[in-house]
C-alpha cells in the first residue's frame, strides 16, 4: 500500500465536474430524441411491424457492450505494459467491464424478445448469439476475479491478465461456435442476418440510438470510474486512520517508547 | 525453451503424479465420479439412438467436468501447506511451473478419457471403427493440451486464497467452448456417428490445436503474474 499510488486527500469527493454535467443533460436530451424518433416519428416496418423499434435499443446496446469491452482490453493492456503501472487505467477498465455486462444483458433481454416476436423463438443457436452469451460470461467471470482479495496492485495485475486472455480466447470462441453452425445448420428458415434494406428515418433513428447510448456510456463510464477512485481513498484512509489509532495507542500505554 | 525449464517442468509433473499415484484421488473419486456423470446422462435422455447419437458429446462433457475437480484437486495440493508459495520463493520459474503442472494434469486426462471412452463403448454402444483410430487418438491428445492449459492457467488464480474455488467452472467453462466443439466433432467423426466421415474430423483437430498453441503460449506468459499472491 503505497501512498504514491493511492489517491491524494485533496481528491475530489463528488463524481460529477460541469462538464459530466452538461455531458448528462446532452444524454438525456438524446434519449428523449430516441425516444421521440423511435416510438413515434419512425414507421413501422413491413415484416416486422412494431417489433422494429426494439432494435433502436438492441442495435447501440451491442455496439456500445463490444466498445466498452475494447476499453477494458485496452486499458488491461495500458496498465501491465505502461511504465507507471497506472492505476487509472485498472480503474477505467473494471468501470468499463461493468458497463458492458449491462449493456450486454440488456442486448440478450432485448434480442430474445425481439426474436420471440419476429422468429417465433426466444433463442437460436446461430454463431453470433452464441458467442454473445459466452463472452457475457466470460466478463461476469472477469468480476468477479476483480472482486477477489488482495491489494489494489494485486488486483489490477490479476484482472488485466484476465481481460487480456479473454482478448486471445473470445476469437477462438467466435471462430469455434461458427465453424459449429455452418457444419451443423439444419435448413435455414430464419435470417438472422441485418443485412437488409433499411428505410432512411428508421435508419436515422438507429443512428440517433448509438449516439444516444454512446453518450450514455461516456457519462457512466466517467461517474464509474470516479467512484471506484474515491472507494480505492476511502479504503486507503481507513488504513491510514486505523495505524494512526494503532500508534496512537502504543505512544499512550508506553509513553517511555519501550515495550514492558 | 532452455534445458534447465524442461527439466524443472519435468520435476514438477513428476511430483504432481507421484502425489497423484500415492493418493489415487483420480481413481479412487475423480474416475468413479465421471462414470457416474456418463450413467447420469443415460437417466436424464434415456436409452436408445439418443444416447448412441449423443455418445461423442458426453464424453467430453463429463471429461469437461472431470477436468474442474482434476485442477482443483492440483492446485489443492499446492495451497495445502504453502507449497506453491515456497516454489516461488525458492526461485521456481513460472514457466517451468506452468509446463509442469499442465504436463501432470494432461497424463491424468489422458488416463481419465481412455477410460472414458471404453466406457461409452459399453453403456452407449459407440463403437470405433477402424479408419478412425488416428483421429479419435489425435482429437483426444489436442483436445486434452487444450483442457489442460485452460485448466492451469485458471487453476492457479482459484487456488490464491480461501473461496475461491467456486470461481474455477464460471472461468473456465465460458471459455472451454472451442474444447468441447472441436472434440466432440472430432470424436463424432472419428465413431462415425450420424455417417459422418473420417475426413470432417480434421478441420476440428486443426482448431483445437490452435486453441492448444493459444492458450499454452499465454498462461505461459501469465502464469506468474495470476499465482503471485
Amino acid at each position: 500500500m503505497t501512498p504514491t499510488t493511492s489517491p491524494q486527500p485533496t481528491a475530489r469527493r463528488a463524481t460529477g465536474t460541469r462538464a459530466t454535467r452538461v455531458l448528462g443533460i446532452v444524454t438525456l436530451v438524446m434519449l428523449g430524441w430516441l425516444l421521440l424518433f423511435g416510438l413515434v416519428l419512425s414507421p413501422a416496418d413491413i415484416d416486422q411491424g412494431d417489433a422494429v423499434r426494439i432494435m433502436y435499443v438492441h442495435v447501440p446496446t451491442v455496439w456500445l457492450a463490444y466498445l466498452a469491452f475494447i476499453v477494458t482490453a485496452v486499458c488491461s493492456g495500458l496498465y501491465l505494459f505502461g511504465k507507471r503501472h497506472s492505476l487509472g487505467f485498472d480503474r477505467v477498465a473494471g468501470a468499463s467491464a461493468e458497463i458492458g455486462v449491462v449493456f450486454m444483458a440488456l442486448t440478450l433481454i432485448s434480442g430474445s424478445l425481439w426474436g420471440r416476436i419476429t422468429w417465433g423463438v426466444y433463442w437460436q443457436w446461430d454463431a453470433r448469439l452464441t458467442t454473445t452469451a459466452l463472452l457475457f460470461v466470460t466478463y461476469i467471470g472477469y468480476l468477479a476475479v476483480r472482486g477477489l482479495d488482495g491489494t489494489r496492485e494485486r488486483r489490477a495485475r490479476r484482472s488485466a491478465v484476465i481481460g487480456l486472455l479473454a482478448v486471445v480466447e473470445i476469437p477462438l470462441v467466435h471462430w469455434s461456435v461458427r465453424l459449429w453452425r455452418s457444419l451443423h445448420q439444419e435448413a435455414t428458415i430464419l435470417d438472422t442476418d441485418l443485412d437488409v434494406d433499411i428505410d432512411g428515418l428508421m435508419l436515422f433513428t438507429l443512428f440517433s440510438g448509438v449516439i444516444a447510448f454512446t453518450l450514455l456510456f461516456v457519462w457512466l463510464l466517467l461517474h464509474r470510474t470516479r467512484t471506484i477512485a474515491l472507494d480505492d481513498l476511502l479504503a486507503s484512509r481507513g488504513l491510514d486512520r486505523a495505524i494512526a489509532e494503532r500508534r496512537a495507542e502504543v505512544s499512550s500505554s508506553s509513553p517511555s517508547g519501550g515495550g514492558s | 525453451m532452455t534445458v534447465g525449464r524442461l527439466r524443472t517442468a519435468r520435476r514438477i509433473a513428476a511430483k504432481d503424479l507421484l502425489v497423484e499415484r500415492r493418493s489415487r484421488v483420480l481413481v479412487n473419486q475423480v474416475l468413479p465420479f465421471s462414470g457416474l456423470v456418463m450413467v447420469v446422462f443415460a437417466f436424464a435422455l434415456g436409452t436408445g439412438g439418443v444416447l448412441e447419437r449423443s455418445a461423442p458429446g458426453l464424453i467430453w462433457l463429463a471429461v469437461l467436468f472431470s477436468t474442474l475437480i482434476t485442477v482443483q484437486r492440483s492446485f489443492a495440493i499446492e495451497t495445502a501447506d504453502g507449497a506453491l508459495e515456497s516454489l516461488r520463493v525458492a526461485g521456481v520459474d513460472p514457466v517451468a511451473l506452468f509446463i509442469g503442472k499442465a504436463a501432470a494434469l494432461a497424463c491424468e486426462l489422458i488416463a481419465l478419457i481412455t477410460v472414458l471412452l471404453g466406457l461409452a463403448v459399453v453403456l452407449y454402444g459407440a463403437e470405433p471403427r477402424a479408419e478412425g483410430i488416428v483421429l479419435l487418438v489425435t482429437t483426444a491428445i489436442s483436445a486434452t493440451c487444450a483442457l489442460a492449459a485452460l485448466g492451469t492457467i485458471y487453476g492457479g488464480l482459484a487456488a490464491g486464497g480461501p473461496g475461491r474455488e467456486t470461481l474455477l467452472p464460471l472461468l473456465i467453462l465460458p471459455v472451454a467452448a472451442p474444447v468441447l466443439i472441436g472434440a466432440t466433432r472430432g470424436v463424432e467423426a472419428a465413431l462415425g456417428t450420424d455417417r459422418t466421415a473420417v475426413s470432417e474430423g480434421w478441420p476440428w483437430v486443426g482448431l483445437l490445436t490452435v486453441f492448444a498453441v493459444a492458450v499454452g503460449v499465454s498462461g505461459a506468459l501469465a502464469f506468474g503474474t495470476l499465482i503471485e499472491d
